[in-house]
């Protein structure tokens, strides 16, 4: 590059020539704001999550000192007032553990109904369906994953819960047996099974579209290869994409936990709060962290605000760990082969 | 011999023989299923589908045995069972759009959009009210939340893409990480952090930051991949002719992604425009138009929705149900808008 100035022509007379240009690899001032500017712009995720930890830390520390570790193994929640009329921390007690293992039970049986669905539906997209069908389809269960949550709550509500209730009796009839499935007060309505139910149609696009991606790319010399050797369409996703994106899917099962895990609205309108730990799916009491907030939040006063604050750090905390674990095993299978 | 064409032909395709075939199949076991069903005690609309599915396996896999053995046997069941998963699938999607346009029809009218619910209250007859206040309010709240995540998602995406710092690995991640917050803790959040110690009362703009939380990692993981699909020689390019980072990416690689980049919006507006719990935790959810984002209580169409459900009468869910399917066109566009740029996007 230096060369080029040095190279006169007869135009110019050689006192004009400039001065050799010294080649740095310095970025220019604009650079250097530019590049300022978007790593802020690219901290701000680490920032957002910062602050949501140390506000809701913050504001529920308060009951989290005096709870302990009551706050997650406790199951009672009441507000004490003294007489004045405010509320009386020591006398009060906030236990969120019924809430919390509802939210897992709800979470974990949406799992294992979506999951078997939506990777057999992800195989049928990949490997059998013809292409018109395959891209309608996909168009379809990508816009299911745009639904409101809100319209689940009340598609749940007024027209999945009747039938759910009749496969749950029939369940109980025929499978009483099994512990899971024991109850001694046939109460129905509004169990974890149907709010289970609902999460599982909200998170089956999710763990679909994840799956469908992993499959597909699965290495096609290996799908090629079981194919030249005679094998069936089984045969090959049995011996080639099955152990290639076995990692993949157990990914997307834990995006779709996450996700059903922090769920609100869909789970509020199906299922009945209890604060007793059960583990009953069929018995129509549940409990969830989120819809308790959402319960809890309309009449709570300062200090049972601040308590729903705690109950939502919990919630974060849990949310931001199978998260962060689902994410890392999608992005490492997602990273070979190809 | 020069008449002699060549037709392209599709060996694999299905013959009228093969399909005649399976349509046998499915017959057969549609009568077995009927048969069992008039005969045992199983009875109902559940039972028919159960048998339904196991006499066509059964049927399927004793076709194949006793033609060609045992493997496409195998094949033939998980054909089945993989048909299954996509109709299990599909089945709540299409009740889903039945339901909101069955239900949703009654509550529709032009009075929807022209009048808010200052004078009414949710159970007066359907034709009174509407719910312009809470399509003002939607659209300023989802307004601000894009205004502020924008910025912020397009540079977190150029930054993972076009500066590859030594943050990168870890901000993906915590991209990631926060694209999976519960929406109710994006309310908590804002409620925790602005609401309670700084304006004391609920407003548009409280609504439109506890949405932008869930807006952000939306834009920016989209924005990522589409700025990722700009091929580097358009950026060696810039660079080749003199031009710094900055004008290179702010004149070359940008606008080169810019529908890709519209449909990053476009997704971000769509996720966040059916958000419910943060809205009902801190916007406050007044009923009549209010456009002014930083004073008094804001509706909001999942409000409105949820105002409706929680009320209770036949008239105020009624009037959810429209709500809802104003909502969901609203998102049915944005999504088909999404879809035509991405499509016209590719095929170049």
């Amino acid at each position: 590059m230096s060369t080029t100035v040095s190279g006169t022509n007869s135009a110019i007379s050689p006192t004009s020539t400039p001065e050799k240009r010294e080649i740095t690899t310095k970025p220019r001032f604009s650079d250097k704001v530019f590049r300022g500017v978007a790593t802020v712009g690219g901290l701000s995720s680490l920032v957002i999550l910062g602050l949501i930890l140390i506000f809701l830390g913050y504001q529920g520390f308060q009951v989290l000192r005096s709870e302990g570790f009551g706050f997650i193994t406790g199951s009672n929640w009441q507000v004490m007032q003294d007489n004045a009329g405010n509320t009386d921390l020591a006398a009060s007690s906030f236990g969120i553990a019924a809430m919390l293992v509802g939210t897992l039970l709800c979470a974990a049986l949406a799992v294992s109904i979506a999951v078997p669905i939506s990777v057999l539906c992800a195989l049928y997209l990949t490997f059998y369906a013809p292409q018109f069908l395959k891209k309608i389809m996909v168009a379809i269960i990508d816009l299911m994953a745009a639904f409101p949550s809100i319209l689940f709550g009340m598609w749940g509500f007024f027209v999945l819960m009747p039938h759910v209730e009749y496969w749950a009796k029939l369940i109980h009839k025929y499978f009483g047996w099994i512990p899971l499935f024991k109850m001694e007060v046939p109460v129905f309505t509004r169990s974890p099974f149907v709010a289970g139910v609902v999460l599982a149609i909200m998170i089956i696009p999710i763990i679909t579209s994840v799956s469908r991606e992993i499959f597909s790319q699965t290495p096609l010399d290996r799908v090629q290869a079981a194919y030249a050797l005679g094998a069936t369409r089984w045969s090959m996703i049995r011996a080639v994409v099955i152990p290639y994106g076995k990692s993949g899917v157990v990914g997307g099962a834990m995006l779709g936990l996450g996700r059903a895990m922090g769920e609100t609205v869909a789970v509020y309108t199906v299922l009945n709060l209890v604060y007793q730990i059960n583990w009953h799916v069929l018995i129509g009491a549940g409990g969830n962290v989120a819809s308790m907030i959402l319960l809890k939040f309309g009449e709570a006063g300062p200090t049972e605000t601040r308590a729903l604050m705690a109950a939502g750090l919990v919630l974060f905390l849990l949310t931001l760990l199978v998260n962060s674990i689902a994410n890392t095993i999608v992005s490492r299978t997602g990273g070979k082969g190809r | 011999m020069s008449n002699l064409t060549l037709k392209p032909t599709k060996p694999w395709k299905r013959t009228p023989k093969q399909q005649l075939l399976i349509a046998v199949n499915l017959l057969v076991a549609a009568a077995i299923s009927f048969v069992i069903v008039l005969v045992t005690p199983m009875k109902g609309k559940l039972a028919y589908l159960l048998l339904f599915f196991i006499s066509t396996i059964i049927v399927n896999f004793a076709e194949n045995y006793f033609k060609s053995g045992i493997a496409p046997a195998k094949d033939s069941i998980a054909t089945s069972f993989v048909t299954a998963g996509l109709i299990i699938a599909v089945v709540p999607i299409f009740s889903i759009l039945f339901t909101i346009f069955e239900r949703g029809r009654a509550g529709l009218n032009f009075n929807l959009f022209s009048h808010d619910m200052k004078s009414n209250g949710p159970n007066d007859p359907l034709g009174q009210g509407g719910l312009l206040h809470a399509l003002v309010g939607s659209g300023i709240m989802v307004g601000i939340a894009l205004l502020i995540s924008l910025p912020i998602g397009i540079l977190t995406a150029i930054y993972l893409t076009e500066i590859k710092g030594i943050f990168s690995r870890p901000i993906k991640f915590l991209v990631q990480a926060m694209s999976g917050v519960p929406s109710i803790v994006a309310g908590l959040f804002i409620l925790s952090a602005v609401v309670f110690p700084i304006t004391k009362s609920s407003s548009g703009l409280m609504g439109g930051l506890a949405l932008s939380i869930l807006m952000i990692p939306t834009i920016a993981r989209t924005s990522e991949e589409v700025l990722l699909l700009i091929p580097s020689d358009l950026r060696e390019a810039g660079v080749a002719l003199g031009g710094t980072q900055w004008r290179t990416i702010s004149l070359i690689v940008v606008p080169a992604a810019k529908s890709g980049l519209i449909t990053a919006i476009i997704l971000g507006l769509a996720r966040v425009a059916g958000e419910t719990a943060p809205l009902i935790l801190v916007s406050g959810g007044g009923d009549a138009v209010n456009p002014n984002p930083f004073h008094s209580p804001m509706g909001s169409l999942p409000f409105y929705i949820w105002k409706g459900f929680t009320f209770g009468t036949t008239e105020s869910i009624a009037r959810s149900w429209a709500g809802i399917f104003v909502l969901l066109s609203i998102i049915f566009i944005l999504f088909i808008a999404a879809r035509t740029l991405s499509g016209s996007e590719e095929k170049k």
